[in-house]
């Protein structure tokens, strides 16, 4: 163990925790701060909102993203709507149990503090959110309007409609674009970061390819941002947008910044289940349906009725029955695996029998196609679009699928990685959602990150280091370019027989058998013999077509897919020393006698941060021991 | 089923390009348009020849990245659908396929079906936002909004900035974008202070790109796979005309003691 994990909470009550620490940190006086620069990489609602608030404050930005415009970020297909604890509803809500929910809906393996602080600056995303023009839902009295998401017992969830994530991502965009326009920003649209650049133990800059010229540079800075988002394509099939990669926290984690918790994945359990071979990507239906909608699959198995044949006394609506408190608004991950146990005994529907319905004809009954349509519409249409059914008439078929990423970079309170300067904010950090993220907090933790938590700390660590002394000359930026370079060639030079989607198919089908749903130590024995096959085959057998010298989508994609095929692999080991079961990560070793996930809370309530050790050398583990003074430690119970 | 492609391919900005024919061999009808072109694009690579760049990300119809023409049409035959969400249940066995990218003068073609929208980007930079800087913001229900305008607003909001607009457009007009952002800001209470400079800037923004200008043909609205409709064109009209009759950039800034 050899990485100094000091995560700097503050002390005193957990209330006051961030006020204080607020207090205690240095501040850069206005007319210094143009003096400093920062590279933010990734423009979604972490990075674009850090972006346009570091700008505003009167540092020098620099923000690149892969896409053609930063408003094209993932975090745009967010749907169902996003988590405050403003209490409108007069439902009983809070700061404390917004901070409650999400501890216990992470099942024990997040950091109290930080939770605490997102939950306390939630409300405060609201306000900026309205005062930049996001066209939240509204009540006819022209009050904000609510939702309930799973996990919780209050209304606490604010939506645009089902484009919520577009219209945050907008809000962020369009405070991004008045900077760029200021001369504040400087912006570089497909821009790939390929690597990191420590100098002295510091980050200190960035190697990134201009994608359409191909040119590989070194960029320097005083701190750089990561805001790069989760690693859930490395399933091949998941709800992330087909370019969503796990390459710029990868290549820090291989330059020293700890990789915490990487087994850590969430399976959303409303998906459109996939229809054939080839399948690019699943598409989302929003957890807010759950609102709404009845989860069910006949009581016996093989039967292949149509829905509407089916009686109400032959169905199951399993949710309903197993967890009576919550129902159809359970967690992400109980409700997934309770969707793959009811396809596992054969009572799948559809063709392939990997499919649930999830059935909206009685709140159309209830409530009026029109209300109906008011609230989901659009998710309606995206059904009909993708399976030609039309869901207003027939009940929805869905799937769990590969979703987000709570693992990811370990930070410290400041949201500092291991290396000093190199912040990391949204789905690339593991900081606030432990082992299972609650639906409509991934859009409060980005926006959280990026607005109110990282103009604080990063000044605070800017205070304490002199602006400038490294520039593209330095002979680290050379070294690193360099090696940047060797490898895009590598890539070029291959000339085998498959494609990069073949390889990344195949990677993503063995993480999902072995590492989905449900993990054993012998599918992940498994999983840790084949992943390097597949690895050795890639490096031997990949195509890659054209050359580096201008746009080349699929070097683009093979740099990715060599990234994830080491990623894979520390993801299954991770799965694989946590012997006990938690939130999203299911070890079947591990569950009372009912099913449900059953922690060690003796030998693993701890943030695992895996260290790199070198080419064919295994990482090391380093432990951040987790304490619960507020919240006490118990088993979930959604009964 | 078959489909016959006939697909623009162009090496870069500054060469030329051509029409190539393809055949898309076992076409199934559950595929999306771009799982199609995936499929043929795998066979290109095993081949030893390149494949067809087009832009992607989402594949859900809300990032905006994809767009090219199929038939002479932006996003293909389905109205409100944008090309990633497209399935080929909507085509025959043995169709025949011209795609081509986006064309207007403000959207120089990349590589084959790609082409640069830097100037949407460089259009909202312009003024398409309301300028509150982080952490001033009063509390959301401070303000309350008529669900109506709410509604409005979030109808104009759900562009997705693809471009689909200008390519249908005769003129190449960036009207019906620009529009949009004018309504989604101007419907709210929020975007009443900048609403004046706003119409101008966007505008003046949209000319220097060399977008055409708007002559109602109405094409913008007909292919929009969001569905953003042409009574936003005339809000943009109002709005501009009434701020070029009125506005002036800020007066002399005075000094503070």
């Amino acid at each position: 163990m050899s990485l100094t994990l000091d995560a700097r909470i503050p002390s005193g009550p957990i209330e006051t925790k961030w006020d204080q620490a607020k207090f205690e940190m240095k501040l850069v006086n206005p007319s210094n701060k143009r003096k400093y620069s920062i590279i933010v990489v990734g423009t979604g609602l972490a990075g674009g909102s850090a972006a346009a608030s570091l700008a505003e404050l009167g540092y020098n930005v620099e923000a690149y993203c892969y896409q053609d415009s930063p408003r094209r970020a993932h975090s745009i297909a967010a749907q169902g709507g996003i988590n405050a604890a403003k209490n409108y509803q007069n439902d009983g809500d809070s700061v404390q149990r917004l901070f409650y929910d999400t501890v216990k809906g992470g099942d024990f393996r997040a950091r109290e503090a930080n939770v605490h602080r997102l939950a306390e600056v939630s409300v405060n995303i609201i306000d900026q959110c309205v005062a930049q023009g996001v066209p939240f839902a509204r009540e006819y009295g022209g009050l904000l309007a609510n939702r309930s998401f799973g996990g919780a017992q209050v209304s606490r969830t604010f939506y645009a409609r089902g484009q919520t994530g577009q219209q945050l991502l907008l809000g962020a965009y369009q405070a991004l674009e008045r900077q760029i326009d200021a001369g504040r920003v400087k912006m570089y649209s497909r821009h790939e970061m390929l690597d990191l650049i420590v100098v002295d133990g510091r980050a200190r800059g960035i190697v990134v390819r201009d994608m359409l010229t191909g040119e590989i540079d070194a960029r320097v800075a005083d701190a750089v941002i990561l805001a790069t988002g989760g690693y859930g394509n490395v399933f091949y099939l998941s709800t992330n947008a087909k370019g969503c990669n796990a390459t710029a926290i990868w290549r820090a984690y291989k330059r020293g910044a700890g990789f915490a918790n990487p087994c850590f994945t969430q399976i959303h359990p409303t998906c459109i289940p996939v229809s054939g071979e080839y399948q690019s990507k699943l598409t989302l239906m929003s957890e807010s349906l759950r609102n709404d909608g009845r989860i069910w699959v006949p009581l016996k198995g093989g039967d292949t009725r149509s829905p509407d044949q089916i009686p109400e006394n032959e169905r199951d609506y399993y949710l309903e029955r197993m967890y009576p408190a919550f129902g159809n608004l359970s967690p992400r991950d109980i409700s997934s695996r309770a969707a793959k146990r009811v396809c596992d005994e054969g009572r799948g529907v559809g063709t392939s029998g990997r499919g649930v319905y999830l059935d909206l004809a009685e709140a159309i009954g209830r409530l009026g196609q029109n209300t109906i349509a008011e609230r989901y519409g659009n998710l309606f249409e995206i059904y009909e679009r993708i399976t030609g059914e039309d869901p207003y008439k027939v009940p929805m078929r869905i799937y769990p699928a590969s979703h987000y990423t709570m693992g990811g970079l370990w930070v410290d309170y400041h949201l500092m990685s291991t290396i000093p300067g190199l912040f990391v904010l949204g789905e690339a950090n593991f900081s606030d959602h432990g082992a299972n993220r609650l639906g409509a907090s991934a859009l409060m933790q980005g926006l959280a990150d990026g607005y109110f938590v990282i103009p604080y700390t990063l000044g605070h660590f800017l205070a304490q280091v002199k602006p400038g002394g490294v520039d593209e000359t330095h002979p680290e930026c050379v070294e690193v370019k360099r090696q940047v370079e060797q490898r895009t060639k590598g890539f070029l030079a291959m000339k085998g027989q498959k494609t990069v989607d073949e390889i990344h198919r195949e990677l993503g089908l063995v993480v999902w058998d072995e590492c989905g749903m449900g993990r054993n130590a012998q599918g992940l024995d498994l999983a840790l013999q084949r992943i390097p096959e597949i690895r050795e085959e890639f490096w031997h057998n990949v195509r890659v077509p054209g050359s580096g010298d201008d746009l080349n989508q699929e070097l683009e994609k093979a740099g990715r897919v060599a990234d994830f095929l080491e990623l894979a692999e520390l993801l299954v080991r991770d799965a694989r020393v946590r012997e006990e079961s938690c939130g999203a990560h299911f070890r079947e070793e591990y569950q009372t006698a009912d099913g449900e996930a059953l922690r060690d809370d003796k030998n693993f309530c701890h943030a695992a941060v895996w260290e790199y050790t070198g080419e064919n050398s295994a990482p090391a583990l380093n432990k951040e021991p987790l304490t619960f003074e507020n919240v006490h430690l118990q088993q979930r119970n959604y009964k | 089923m078959k489909i016959t492609l006939h697909i623009w391919r162009q090496k870069d900005a500054k060469s030329a390009g051509r029409m190539v024919r393809y055949d898309a061999q076992d076409v199934n009808e559950h595929m999306s348009f771009l799982e199609m072109l995936d499929v043929l694009n795998q066979r290109l690579i095993k081949q030893g020849d390149e494949p067809v760049a087009f832009e992607h990300d989402c594949r859900e119809g809300i990032c905006g990245c994809c767009g090219f023409m199929i038939n002479g049409v932006p996003h293909g035959p389905m109205r409100g659908t944008t090309v990633c969400q497209l399935h080929m249940r909507h085509f025959s066995d043995g169709d025949e396929l011209w795609l081509e990218p986006f064309r207007a003068a403000a959207f120089p073609v990349v590589k084959d079906l790609m082409v640069d929208r830097s100037a949407f980007d460089r259009i909202i930079a312009a003024g398409g936002y309301v300028a509150v800087n982080t952490g001033s913001a009063q509390d959301g229900n401070a303000i309350p909004i008529e669900k109506q305008c709410a509604e409005m607003s979030m109808d104009a909001a759900a562009c997705i900035g693809c471009g689909a607009c200008v390519a249908a457009c005769p003129n190449a007009s960036a009207m019906l974008f620009t529009a949009a952002k004018i309504s989604h800001l101007g419907r709210l209470p929020q975007g009443q202070p900048e609403r004046d400079r706003r119409a101008l800037r966007m505008l003046a923004q949209m000319q220097d790109e060399v977008f055409g200008a708007c002559t109602n043909y109405g094409e913008c609205e007909a292919v929009c796979p969001k569905n953003i409709t042409l009574e936003n064109i005339a809000r943009l009209n109002q709005d501009y005309l009434r701020a070029a009759l009125t506005y002036r950039e800020e007066a002399t800034a005075g000094g503070g003691a």
